[in-house]
């Protein structure tokens, strides 16, 4: 009844390419940002706030330089948390060391990590699907050795680098509501970004390389050009996002934190997100952030109200169910929804269109 | 001899024998790949699966009925990955099958703590860990018996997929599945049959490696060690897979040995996937493995 196309009369080719078509879309929007800016650091308590908002915008971020890579080009990487990592080790010493503002390092570090990354992209002009993959394995394991062993970036191996106090031309970034304004503004800045590059000329390229890079080729796709790009797009964000998680979630650079197991859950999170879907990657990230805790909560409400757990549910085996988990639902969402959480939301929206009176 | 050569013979000789170790994990790579096109991330937590299984089992009962209980294990969780992993995914592209034994290497790592628990435990198979001096070299005999296995283990699987009707059936179904399901070759019966196969293989693998270096959560971390062999050695071949092992088994202890010192040690990481990328850039598909041409 309010969800629809019909009477949105478009009259002009600008109008008719905007990036929300329907007007309640728009509406929705707004709503959201209203939402995430005003209400959320307003009435979350401090605990919400660094336990649950501030991951999720860091990891959507990340899940979003992965979904670009791998949703809308076709190209797997294994390596996203070691590219997370450079830009995290980046962040801290343009920031600690060379006192650069901290927009600019945070920026410098997406530009650093877009180098590495698209070095390692490499070789797939040359080899594609686990080939790949194996090779973006390697990316992982020589950034996990170079942080480790090279004393300039990392002082030596397991070393923590703190980063110092945030500060921005006067603006002491101290509390957590800060923190999370400071990941919000640039989480919605690079989504805006990302959706419409996925939209243009580029974006068109990937997905023709995705669906079948061979015929592309033949259309006169430089495959080169798209796929070093790709890998540097996506790099990029994953560098952001490992600045974010020094910056406003950590506020430290350990290289234990962007373990292998990390490249594997942002993988996850675009599965379950939805591959090739904006929208995908943050309900990904939400769904990653929120599992643990939901099962944590879910036991311990059996616990209060039926039966005591708390003997059964170890905190090893809580661990490990979490593992099962997450691995059923990367099968389940391949085998049975392969478009993720985004696909469900669609079917929301098609629901919504004819309602209340489906033919 | 020198003592420097002697040093790099020695470390050869060590890293072979390693190497053939990896061989072994990465044939369960192989043989999964051969018959279904699907790249088995699983394959090391499989392998984790199994020896933390013999592990607990030979802790309470003999080793051997330990093992038979694997096995049986180890085909029940075949013929379950068969019904609910890949039924669903057929005709689906590569990438995510790859993505789904990901997947099921997720769970079966929870599966595996969450039943044994988490805390390290040994493995005895009844071989004492001797260091023999052979020639003024120091070679490990769990080093030697594992090697025996390996060798062994290959040779009956060649026999098996050479001269046995069911071997044959499954390379016809690696070489073309619509054509295997043509003459009549149940297809699903063939999965089932191959990733039991694999399983047991992963038991081979995880008796050696979990009584060499003891059942823990990184075993499954061998699957990163088996990845460079199969680019090296190809990934649909499994001569190759043993002779890639040799190469990264020896080139890896060499590099270690040789230039680690030099840079701060460490490397045996990833120089294997060095060399992998190396091998991948002059020959995509390996050094035994069957070049793809592809049409539009």
């Amino acid at each position: 009844m309010f969800y629809r196309e019909t009477g949105v009369f478009k009259t002009t080719y600008a109008r008719d390419m905007e990036l929300f078509p329907i007007p309640l879309d728009k509406i929705g929007f707004t709503v959201g940002l209203v939402l995430a800016f005003l209400i959320i650091p307003l009435f979350a308590s401090h605990y919400l706030l660094v336990g649950i908002f501030i991951p999720f915008l860091v990891f959507s971020l990340a899940a979003l330089g992965l979904n670009i890579l791998t949703g809308f080009a076709g190209q797997l990487s294994l390596g996203h948390a070691g590219f997370m990592a450079v830009g995290a080790y980046a962040t801290v010493i343009m920031y600690n060391r060379y006192d650069v503002p901290l927009p600019v390092a945070l920026l410098g570090a997406g530009v650093i990590t877009s180098a590495v990354g698209s070095i390692f992209g490499l070789p797939s002009l040359r080899i594609k699907g686990f080939y790949l993959a194996v090779s973006t394995l390697a990316a992982q394991l020589i950034i996990e050795w170079v942080i480790t062993h090279v004393k300039w970036i990392s002082g030596g191996v397991y070393s923590t680098v703190d980063i110092k106090a945030l500060e921005f031309m006067g603006w002491k970034i101290d509390t957590a509501a800060e923190k999370y304004y400071v990941a919000l503004v640039i989480v919605v800045i690079m989504a805006v970004f990302a959706k419409n590059l996925v939209r243009s000329r580029i974006g068109r390229a990937w997905m023709s390389i995705r669906d079948m890079d061979v015929a592309s080729e033949i259309i006169g796709i430089s495959q080169f050009r798209y796929k070093v790009l790709a890998f540097a797009v996506s790099s990029f964000y994953a560098g952001v996002a490992g600045g974010l998680v020094v910056a406003v979630y950590y506020g430290s650079a350990n290289i234990e934190e962007f373990h292998l197991m990390l490249s594997f859950e942002i993988l996850g999170m675009v599965i379950i997100g939805g591959m090739g879907s904006v929208l995908g990657s943050f309900l990904g990230a939400g769904f990653i952030t929120l599992l643990p805790i939901f099962i944590d909560l879910s036991i311990s409400s059996i616990t209060h109200n039926v039966v005591d757990l708390s003997k059964v549910f170890t905190p090893d085996l809580l661990a490990n169910a979490k593992n099962m988990i997450f691995g059923a639902f990367i099968i389940f969402f391949l085998a049975v929804e392969p478009l993720g959480l985004a696909r469900l939301w669609h079917t929301i929206k098609d629901y919504l269109r004819l309602w209340p009176f489906p033919y | 001899m020198s003592d420097t050569v002697l040093f790099a013979v020695e470390l050869t000789v060590s890293g072979l024998l390693v190497g053939l170790m990896y061989s072994l994990v990465a044939l369960g790579f192989v043989l999964i790949y051969k018959a279904s096109g699907i790249f088995n991330f699983a394959q090391g937590d499989m392998t984790f699966f199994a020896a933390l299984g013999m592990a607990a089992f030979g802790a309470l009962i003999p080793m051997w009925v330990g093992i038979i209980l694997m096995v049986g294990a180890m085909v029940v969780l075949a013929v379950a990955i068969e019904r609910i992993v890949l039924k669903p995914l057929v005709a689906r592209p590569p990438l995510v099958l790859f993505m789904a034994t990901i997947g099921i290497a997720f769970f079966l790592q929870g599966l595996a703590q969450g039943i044994w628990g988490t805390q390290p435990r040994g493995l005895s198979l009844g071989v004492t860990d001797h260091t023999y001096e052979i020639g003024g070299m120091f070679v490990s005999s769990l080093d030697i018996v594992g090697a025996v296995v390996a060798g062994v283990l290959v040779v009956v699987l060649v026999w098996f997929f050479q001269k046995t009707k069911t071997g044959r059936a499954l390379r016809a179904v690696s070489d073309d599945h619509e054509a295997a399901l043509s003459v009549g070759i149940p297809l699903r019966k063939a999965w089932g049959i191959t990733w039991a196969i694999a399983g047991i293989v992963a038991i081979v693998a995880g008796a050696l490696w979990g009584t060499r270096v003891g059942v823990q959560a990184s075993l499954a971390l061998l699957a990163l060690k088996a990845l460079p062999v199969l680019i090296v050695g190809g990934i649909d071949s499994i001569p190759g897979a043993i002779i890639g092992g040799l190469i990264i088994g020896a080139a890896e202890n060499l590099a270690e040995g040789l230039i680690g010192p030099a840079v701060g040690g460490g490397i045996k990481n990833f120089f294997p996937y060095l060399l992998a990328l190396i091998v991948l850039g002059v020959r995509p598909y390996g050094l035994f493995g069957r070049e793809i041409i592809e049409r539009v």
